[in-house]
């Protein structure tokens, strides 16, 4: 973790460099982030009610799924670059390194600007914490912060999977991106609002209800249109340590491809 | 200049161990073309062919051939980048791919075309994020860092970031990178690409110290036979992905440089000479280069026969260099093999 630290530092020692872009873009993402959340606030006040759930309950579950996005999006997402190192055979360097390649990929990269995702999601859940109707029991407590750490973890290897596809395919990182960045978009309003089909995708197939709308509910005692299980919220931590697991060996399988193709 | 014995971390002793093994070793590329909308052409390119190599700690070895030859692929299996396709391998008694990570703390790799330092950072700050990547004991590290900034005379440009430096400050800060943390086996592709003659010569000078003091084994792939020449002891030569040579240079020049000029220098201009063994391939005013076979004739007796029909006023014999003689090894010139 120090090691990430020192890489992630000479990172943004060399975008310092160029000071003007670095703080441009700093600043731009900054913008990015007070819109989006505006227009979550926008939404909140047109529509009041959200198929049973409270202005201040959609605020909760909105800020547990981006939180966990923005710190996943920071620590890791650099692992999308995978494809431009292949290309540019920058990717033989990294396998010359002792440490594993996605820490290498991931505190390589580091993007600074990417913390403008984190803190105002931050800013809300602090918020909608305060706020909810709710007893913060030590038991209550332990489930939310293992819903942050799930989160983490499932969107970090939603991430990784995709990186891993450009080990065979080297431009399909656009359309990766409309799966991490589109999953996380859909992941923002409560699953009750969604036709079967979104649903069952949130739910089954890129398994994102599991951050946030499973916890929030069972966290909140909130409405439960779709008359979800209890002990569904035991699910959230074998979603987290499932998608870790095909991440890595999806992963694993791609370098594999590589060194037995050299692309 | 400190002691071997100071300078030698236990791991790097010279030895007979073997550090790089290879046992018909083979790569082939599957390529996939075009062919329709949606149909592809599988087509296999082998560009290494059953190759055996054995290297011991301490040899330093030129790895040599035409661009395509296999040079490279066959560095990227012995560094664990790429699998090969058959065949056993070892590095350091390890599988390369399989042992990848650890494999890394122990060799060091210089791609002369690509960097592994940080680009927009000033030196000596690569050299401090590979003291943690390496996880290098700091003591080692201070002593390693004075020795090489000294003999590469680094101070002056430390603190450039490295996109600043020339061609030949780079690759001597590449070369500290690839050695700080003690690989026992140093792996160099082509490191003195575009290298004015100067930083040629530093370059050369290092690795020969390093290979001379610290038993590093070093393997080396390059264009320059110069490079061969002056620092390695064995020569190894590919072509279409298979070994042709596998010698000492001392020997392959020797068996191989059988083909001499003689060049004269007549009192006047004249037509070419005819002389019973020898072939006239150049002629400049009242200069001749007369090309021999040494197994089938001497110079002396070309002197005589030269000195009986012409005026000769003044003669040198020239060998072919390593470079010639590779040229014409990849020309099928020598294909008929050593004289004896």
């Amino acid at each position: 973790m120090a090691l990430y630290g020192r890489l992630a530092a000479a990172r943004i020692r060399s975008d310092w460099q160029y000071r003007t872009s670095f703080l441009t873009v700093l600043a731009s993402q900054a913008m990015v982030m007070v819109f989006e959340f505006l227009g979550v606030v926008f939404v909140l006040q047109l529509v009041p009610d959200l198929g049973g759930w409270t202005p201040t309950e959609v605020a909760f579950m909105y800020a547990l799924a981006t939180v966990p996005f923005g710190i996943a999006d920071l620590l890791i997402s650099s692992v999308e670059k995978t494809a431009d190192h292949v290309q540019q055979g920058t990717f033989d360097r990294i396998l010359l390194r002792p440490q594993p390649a996605l820490f290498q990929l991931s505190a390589n990269d580091f993007q600074l600007r990417r913390i403008g995702k984190v803190v105002p999601s931050s800013a809300v859940l602090v918020w909608a914490v305060l706020n909810v109707d709710v007893d913060w029991t030590l038991g209550r407590i332990g489930v939310f912060v293992m819903a942050i750490v799930c989160g983490v973890v499932i969107y970090g290897s939603l991430w990784v999977a995709t990186a891993s596809v450009s080990f065979w395919a080297v431009a399909s990182r656009e359309a990766m991106n409309s799966v991490t960045y589109g999953g996380q978009s859909a992941n923002e309003y409560p699953l009750h609002l969604y036709r079967n089909w979104i649903r069952a995708t949130l739910g089954w197939g890129i398994p994102l209800a599991f951050v946030s709308y499973v916890p929030t509910q069972w966290l909140l005692d909130a409405e439960n249109p779709l008359g979800l299980s209890d002990r569904l919220i035991l699910a959230t931590p074998a979603v987290a340590a499932a998608m870790a697991a095909l991440a890595l060996a999806i992963w694993t399988i791609g370098i594999r491809h590589y060194q037995s193709t050299g692309s | 200049m400190p002691k071997a014995e100071d300078v030698l971390p236990d791991n790097v002793l010279p030895g007979d161990e073997v550090v790089i093994e290879l046992d018909d070793v083979a790569k082939t590329y599957v390529v996939r073309t075009k062919a329709g909308l949606l149909r592809r052409h599988r087509r296999e390119v082998p560009a290494v062919a059953g190759v055996d190599l054995t290297v011991r700690r301490g040899e330093m070895i030129g790895y040599l051939g035409p661009n395509g030859a296999g040079k490279s692929t066959t560095i990227k299996m012995i560094t664990g980048i790429l699998t090969p396709t058959s065949g056993r391998l070892a590095v350091l008694g390890l599988q390369p791919v399989e042992q990848r990570r650890e494999l890394a703390r122990r060799i060091g790799v210089v791609f002369g075309q690509r960097s592994q330092l940080w680009w927009d950072l000033p030196l000596v700050e690569s050299f401090e994020l590979l003291h943690h990547v390496y996880a290098t004991d700091p003591e080692r590290h201070r002593h390693n860092m004075d020795e090489f900034v000294d003999r590469l005379d680094l101070a002056a440009f430390m603190d450039t970031p490295v996109r600043q430096l020339s061609l030949g400050q780079r690759m001597r800060g590449e070369l500290t990178a690839a050695l700080l943390h003690d690989p026992e086996l140093v792996v160099l592709d082509e490191p003195t690409i575009g290298l004015d003659v100067v930083s040629k010569h530093a370059v050369r000078e290092f690795l020969a110290d390093v290979n001379a003091e610290r038993g590093t084994t070093v393997l080396l792939t390059t264009h320059d036979l110069d490079d061969v020449a002056e620092l390695c002891e064995r020569m190894v030569v590919i072509d279409h992905g298979r070994l042709l040579i596998d010698t000492t240079v001392e020997d392959f020049t020797t068996t191989y440089g059988t083909t001499r000029r003689l060049v004269v220098e007549l009192a006047a201009d004249a037509e070419p000479i005819e002389v019973r063994d020898g072939l006239v391939v150049r002629v400049e005013g009242r200069r001749q280069w007369i090309e021999f076979d040494r197994r089938v004739t001497t110079a002396a007796k070309l002197v005589a026969e030269v000195g009986a029909a012409r005026a000769l006023k003044d003669l040198s014999i020239e060998e072919p260099g390593i470079e010639q003689l590779i040229r014409r090894l990849y020309e099928g010139g020598v294909a008929d093999g050593p004289s004896d």
